[in-house]
């Protein structure tokens, strides 16, 4: 028995035309500029008759270079968006002192701090790691593609489509005023009413669910797929860090996955894991995440770690320092990360011993890293060193993630936890890791292997350029955040009275306009280079006379990587190969066996989308309509037995002898 | 083993016992016959098992911190019924043994008894979930429901999603007895109920540890 009302309600849910912010003139300017933009692009992807090749070519791919580029432009995408949030902001710091309210009211304020937060982590960071270990792993370990390509590629449009949900928060409803972990009970039902909360979860759960996949995907690759010969010790340090970082994410994840599902249920149904009364416990949740959470922060640097080990051993033209102490740093830091979580709340209450032994093992966590940072030094120490930009970023990252690690180990300390708890110190010595650690890391791997994948090298002009404002920019945007977190300012503020410190807010504004700058130059490089492309040509597959497999292969590598699977005698494979005068071989080849694409991946991410929109709005009839597809869907992909094909062998033979004639015309 | 070579010292000469195949042969670089790498799907549903399993041990955890907290609302004691409980547990652990049968019936390349056995197994799996959601019923109905107190809370949540786990696990098995009859015993399927029985046994190992943690010392005041 539907009445108008009840019918509507089970369409729309929640959803009403007030879910519209037509009143907040930011997001409508935005909101006009993305529409604009958006509907010129598809007018010029269907005027370029774009779809099909898009279709075919990327978004239907199983090959893990391709899903790796896509990662990665999803990355910088957001990247946009979060800085985009950062610089908010920061000018409203800089603005909102003693009778000045800012621009940005308190409401809005606390979205975008939220939204800046889960979008660096969760769709920046995440995407630049996953699509570079993507990338490079497989190539690294001398395989034709990962474990599970088809999972591959469902991973990345999952990982997208949690990315649409957060964007879609902008312009339908709002996101989440509760900081990028929604601790309970502010994250509760009755503190967060709205759809933020749910925008969250449901973003996160959906996206978690790619990064889980991918973990699986990348541990089982390596593990199984590396070439003959690759023992584990012979496996190259980024390859160990993928390893590594795969098993944090398979250990972590389903941990996030847990404890957000609780946090829905409590929002849904009423239940009472994190509420007030009832017998709920909210601590309960804040450590469950940071069970998750600490684990996190190592799924980021530890490839990073990796980035920086290949990048010093190349431009120093010699072996990694230290490659076994490498490792079992490596390893060690994996372990420790697990037993540190309660370092992000001493002030919980859970006593002295407790709080020493957490602080304890946050501390042994220095040394591990620490013999890393030694052995990058005497790697460079007497090699032939060569300044090109990925090793200005390695160096730059040196002195900054010190400095970082150094204030972490100073917020290690209880006592003085409790004194810096939730300051703005904190906000610097995260920002300190994140940027000077994971952030270069990721912007220094993008162009050591830019050439590996594209075929032509990034300018150098503009990548010091870039280079250098984001350095000297991060400095002014963030030391003062540390001076400030000293005299005791929270995080989180929009507003201040104290007109001392409105200086040292503009002083940070000020090292974000010099980021701005940085990220500007970065694009810009990228367009530059590919104007250039021609004389930035790498012709020879090794443009930085690199060491291991990835470079022995053509640049960008054909779709099947390795015309012959590689076989492995040194841990700098491509290095020994060259130094023993190594044949390409021009002959003998055979058909090769590769999967085949599928569009199952991206329809499926679709229909999770509209699922999780569904729920987020109450809509529950789309939400059971959705769910039902997204069985059948998945379901009828597995009557698909048809995955496989062979490239023929004229085809292999083709792309080689065209690989031989460039070879032979570079001289 | 040492040597400069003009960009600083490196080992370029690594331990010839490794790098030389034969004495006196050249390195060989690459292979001259197709390489197939291992299939890792077994290791992969392994692993994705055991995340699944980490779901699990945070509803324990929860379960483990939360379930003595009645807020003045029935305890385990009160509410649970043992013999329904364990009668649920048999049903489950017999749909063990009868996916045995079925693995032990595709090793013998027999498809109508594999596709029996599973669709018994089936059965028990069906069973199971009507006890289970016939005990959540009752406790809904006398007042005992998931938002009653953070105790029913974690109880509902633990118990529920394993339940979960086994409906998706009939919704696979159903799927798997049609492409068992579509297509056979061929290796693509042989993995899939391979991976099936896992994950079957995998929700058994659980049962047992919702069984004992839950209902068992539940029961003990």
């Amino acid at each position: 028995m539907f009445d108008q009302i009840d019918l509507t309600k089970l369409i729309f849910g929640r959803l009403t035309w007030e879910a519209i912010p037509y009143h907040e003139p930011i997001l409508i300017a935005t909101f006009a500029a993305v529409v604009l933009g958006g509907i010129a692009m598809l007018a010029a992807l269907t005027y370029f008759r774009l779809w099909g090749y898009l279709w075919r070519e990327w978004f239907t791919s199983i090959d893990h270079k391709k899903i790796g580029i896509m990662y990665i432009i999803l990355a910088l995408v957001m990247l946009l968006r979060g800085f985009a949030d950062a610089i908010m902001m920061r000018i409203q710091q800089a603005w909102a002192f003693g009778d000045s309210a800012g621009y940005l009211p308190p409401d809005h304020y606390d979205q975008i701090f939220t939204a800046h937060g889960v979008i660096m982590i969760f769709f920046v960071a995440m995407p630049l790691v996953t699509g570079i270990m993507n990338y490079v792993v497989p190539l690294q370990i001398g395989a034709r593609d990962v474990a599970f390509p088809f999972l591959n590629n469902f991973s990345f449009w999952m990982t997208t489509s949690g990315a649409v949900l957060v964007m879609v928060s902008l312009f339908i409803g709002e996101f989440a005023k509760t900081g990028w972990l929604a601790y309970p009970p502010l994250a509760g039902i009755d503190k967060s009413p709205g759809v933020g909360v749910d925008y969250y979860i449901w973003a996160l759960q959906i996206a978690g669910v790619g990064t889980l996949l991918s973990g699986v995907n990348l541990l089982v690759t390596i593990v199984k797929m590396r070439a003959p010969g690759m023992t584990m010790m012979k496996m190259p340090v980024f390859t160990w860090t993928a390893l590594c970082t795969n098993v944090l994410i398979v250990a972590a994840f389903p941990v996030l996955t847990a404890v957000l599902a609780m946090l829905t249920l409590d929002r849904y149904l009423g239940t009472n894991f994190f509420t007030e009364d009832l017998g709920g416990n909210a601590m309960m949740y804040i450590n469950l995440i940071w069970i998750w959470g600490h684990p996190e922060v190592y799924i980021l640097i530890l490839p990073a770690f990796g980035v920086f080990s290949e990048i010093v051993s190349t431009y120093s033209g010699k072996r990694l320092f230290g490659y076994a102490s490498m490792v079992y740093a490596t390893v060690v830091i994996t372990v420790l990360s697990y037993l540190v979580w309660l370092h992000h709340f001493f002030t919980m209450g859970s006593g002295a011993s407790v709080n020493s032994f957490f602080g304890i093992t946050t501390m042994i966590i220095s040394i591990p890293t620490g013999a890393k940072v030694f052995n990058w030094l005497f790697t460079m120490y007497r090699g032939r060193i060569r300044f090109d930009v990925p090793m200005l970023w390695t160096v730059g990252f040196m002195v900054t993630f010190v400095i970082g690690g150094m204030t972490g180990v100073l917020l290690a300390v209880p006592p003085a936890d409790f004194v810096l708890h939730n300051s703005l110190f904190l906000i610097a010595h995260f920002h300190n890791v994140i940027i000077g650690g994971v952030l270069f890391g990721m912007l220094a791997a993008i162009t050591y292997w830019f050439p590996k994948a594209f075929g032509f090298k990034l300018d150098p002009f503009w990548g010091k350029v870039s280079f250098w404002f984001w350095l000297t920019g991060f400095y002014f945007a963030f030391m003062p955040l540390y001076v400030l977190g000293l005299m005791g300012v929270t995080r989180r503020m929009s507003q201040f009275d104290d007109p001392s410190l409105q200086i040292w807010f503009q002083v940070a504004a000020f090292g974000a306009v010099l980021i701005a700058i940085g990220i500007a130059a970065f694009l810009i490089q990228l367009v530059v280079s590919f104007m250039r492309r021609e004389s930035l040509r790498d012709e020879t597959g090794d443009p930085w006379d690199g060491r291991t497999l990835e470079w022995s292969t053509s640049s960008p590598p054909p779709a099947y990587n390795f015309a012959f699977t590689p076989r492995v005698h040194d841990l700098d494979a491509w290095w020994q190969m060259k130094q023993h005068g190594y044949k390409r071989p021009e002959s003998g080849f055979l058909p090769i066996h590769m999967p085949k694409n599928t569009g199952a991946g991206i329809i499926l991410a679709g229909i999770s989308t509209v699922l999780g929109f569904a729920l987020i709005w109450h809509m529950w009839l789309l939400a059971g309509v959705s769910f039902l597809g997204l069985l059948v869907v998945a379901i009828g992909h597995t009557f698909n037995y048809n995955r496989d094909y062979h490239i023929p062998v004229e085809e292999v033979v083709r792309v080689e002898a065209e690989r031989t004639r460039v070879l032979a015309n570079h001289g | 083993m040492w040597k400069r070579n003009g960009h600083g010292y490196s080992r370029t000469m690594v331990d010839t016992t490794h790098t030389q195949q034969a004495q006196g042969q050249p390195l060989q670089f690459y292979e001259t016959e197709e390489h197939h790498p291992q299939t890792g799907t077994m290791l992969g549903f392994w692993l994705y098992l055991m995340s699944d399993c980490l779901i699990f041990a945070s509803l324990f955890a929860t379960y483990g911190v939360l379930g003595r907290s009645y807020a003045g609302g029935p305890t385990g004691a009160e509410l649970f019924d043992l013999p329904l409980v364990a009668m649920n547990t048999a049903l489950l652990l017999l749909s063990s043994i009868t996916y045995g049968f079925a693995m032990l019936e595709m090793q013998k390349n027999r498809v109508r008894g594999t596709i029996g056995w599973l669709l018994i197994t089936g059965l028990f799996g069906i069973g199971f979930l009507s006890l289970e959601l016939y005990e959540f019923a009752h406790l809904i109905h006398e007042g005992a429901g998931p938002q009653t107190s953070a105790f029913l809370t974690s109880f509902f949540a633990l118990v529920g999603t394993h339940g979960l786990h086994v409906f998706f696990g009939i919704v696979w098995l159903v799927t798997l007895c049609f492409q068992l009859r579509k297509h056979g015993l061929i290796p693509e399927n042989k993995r899939r109920v391979a991976c099936l029985s896992m994950f079957w046994h995998f929700l058994d190992v659980v049962w047992i540890g919702v069984f004992t943690f839950v209902y068992l010392m539940g029961v003990l005041v």
